[in-house]
């Protein structure tokens, strides 16, 4: 039953929401169809397609509610458009649904929320734990994104083919949030996102980066069983032989079709893939990861990318000479990473105090106990 | 099918500096839009600036205060609006794109009940 709600959700929601045109009564419908599969499989045994049996289910309850409501006419707008016409060019009903719950005109908090309760199907409780917020606060944030969806029109279809490159890329951006959201602070998400990613790579085969993507979230995953105990260990000093191989391995598959000059998570992954590649940390290819980042700052430029790529050019140019390129952007100025940057650059330079300063500065603007942990540790080195 | 308004809001700074040409040019932006686009289009103008803005406000007793100026001073002002038909809010964004804007921007909001 939890492996059915787990890899059916999506896919039940999507196509009982195309029959409601109404989420909140697709929700219902489909909860629904879950808890009379409860009694039914235990009594009957679970049905060859679980995903068929709920669907069936969950539309068929779906209709009776929209033939009632066409007597008592409903208030509240639809969904649009109303039709069971299938798109041909992407048959699977899940593509809609994430297209919507990741529509531009919805903010990006919502998008991510609504993703994670209609497409990975948790409960606002869950969703809410992740983000720190109140539950309540989180279930407000769902009912406002769900009333924009229907108030306001958002349609529930595949974008038109001019908009597709740039809807593609705000659905894998909320799938990147939702996996970094999890990765030290609460497994779910990361487990969601990584779902996600696979989903949207099977969904859009042709887009080489919801490949790159995966390849990127699988190559993070990866290296999780290194961070011992729930601590941050830094790649430098991680044991390899703990690395998950297998992910590694389905990761580096998937790089060479998604490494190109238009895709940002594709030069993200080239450039995890090239640490996967190393047999120590001595051996990494530092001027390969450094003529990676050189491509992805000029094409999108950011501070955060500038800030790795002053990293990757310690290791060429050494620690002096990154320390003077690190950037100096106002909007990393509370931003942890950069004080850690330089302590650590401080550090190898053998400026001690200096480095020790710089560690408490990032102490100061953490929010994370797992990294806070890790800095307090290296502020004491 | 739903009816959105498109709410052209511009920078009045930029338009003051401008020496007729931008202005030139946008009215025939403008003219251009609403031919490209004309069964969609219900409606639409230009407004006056906004030193002939006039508000009332409801003073609560059953009485107005009326005040010179716009209802909130923001530095972009609200100086023209369509009311366009379209499908869904995908259509209507995509219509409101082609709104020439040199100065600002563009907000796009339903009509309740489709207007």
């Amino acid at each position: 039953m939890a492996a059915a709600h787990a890899t059916e959700w999506a896919a039940v929601l999507a196509a009982t929401a195309r029959v409601a045109a109404d989420l909140d009564l697709a929700e219902d419908c489909v909860q629904d169809a879950y808890a009379k599969a409860l009694v039914h499989w235990r009594e009957q045994g679970v049905p060859g397609r679980p995903g068929a049996w709920l669907t069936t289910v969950a539309t068929r309850r779906a209709l009776e509610h929209r033939r009632r409501a066409d007597v008592v006419r409903r208030k509240l707008p639809l969904l649009i458009p109303v039709e069971d016409a299938v798109d041909e060019t992407f048959p699977d009903d899940r593509l809609r649904l994430v297209f919507t719950c990741c529509h531009p005109a919805l903010s990006q908090e919502a998008r991510i929320a609504l993703t994670l309760r209609l497409v990975c199907g948790l409960s606002s409780a869950e969703i809410a734990r992740v983000f720190l917020v109140k539950e309540a606060t989180m279930q407000a944030r769902i009912t406002r994104a769900k009333q924009k969806i229907s108030r306001t029109g958002i349609p529930y279809r595949i974008p038109r083919l001019t908009d597709l490159p740039e809807r593609i890329d705000a659905v894998l951006d909320v799938i990147h949030l939702v996996y970094t959201a999890g990765y030290t602070a609460n497994d779910t998400a990361s487990r969601r996102g990584l779902d996600l990613a696979r989903m949207i790579r099977l969904l859009l085969p042709e887009s080489s980066e919801a490949a790159g993507l995966l390849a990127l979230l699988l190559l993070t995953e990866a290296r999780r069983p290194a961070q011992v105990d729930g601590q941050l260990v830094l790649m430098e000093d991680q044991d390899r032989s703990l690395w998950d191989h297998a992910l590694i391995a389905e990761a580096l598959e998937l790089v060479p079709g998604a490494v190109g000059p238009a895709g940002r998570f594709g030069l993200m992954a080239a450039i995890a893939a090239v640490h996967a590649e190393a047999a120590r940390w001595e051996d990494t290819d530092w001027p390969e990861i450094l003529g990676l980042y050189d491509v992805l700052l000029a094409k999108w430029p950011s501070p955060v990318v500038a800030l790795n790529r002053v990293v990757a050019l310690s290791y060429v140019a050494g620690p002096a000479a990154a320390l003077e390129q690190l950037p100096d952007d106002p909007a990393l100025a509370t931003y942890p990473y950069l004080a850690s940057t330089r302590a650590e650059l401080l550090r190898r330079l053998g400026r001690t105090q200096e480095a020790r300063a710089a560690y408490e500065e990032a102490l100061a603007f953490t929010t994370n106990p797992t990294e806070a942990d890790f800095l307090q540790k290296r502020a004491q080195l | 099918m739903g009816k959105y308004l498109v709410m052209i809001y511009d920078d009045e700074a930029k338009w003051a500096a401008d020496d007729g040409s931008v202005a030139e040019q946008n009215h025939k932006n403008h003219q251009a839009f609403v031919e490209a686009n004309g069964s969609t289009v219900r409606g639409g103008g230009q407004l006056d600036g906004s030193e002939t803005a006039t508000s009332i406000r409801s003073d609560g007793n059953g009485g107005y205060v009326v005040t010179d100026g716009v209802f909130a001073e923001t530095k972009e002002v609200m100086g023209g609006y369509y009311v366009i038909e379209a499908a869904d809010l995908d259509e209507a964004l995509a219509i409101a794109k082609q709104v020439p804007s040199p100065m600002g921007g563009v907000e796009v909001r339903p009509l309740v009940n489709g207007g």
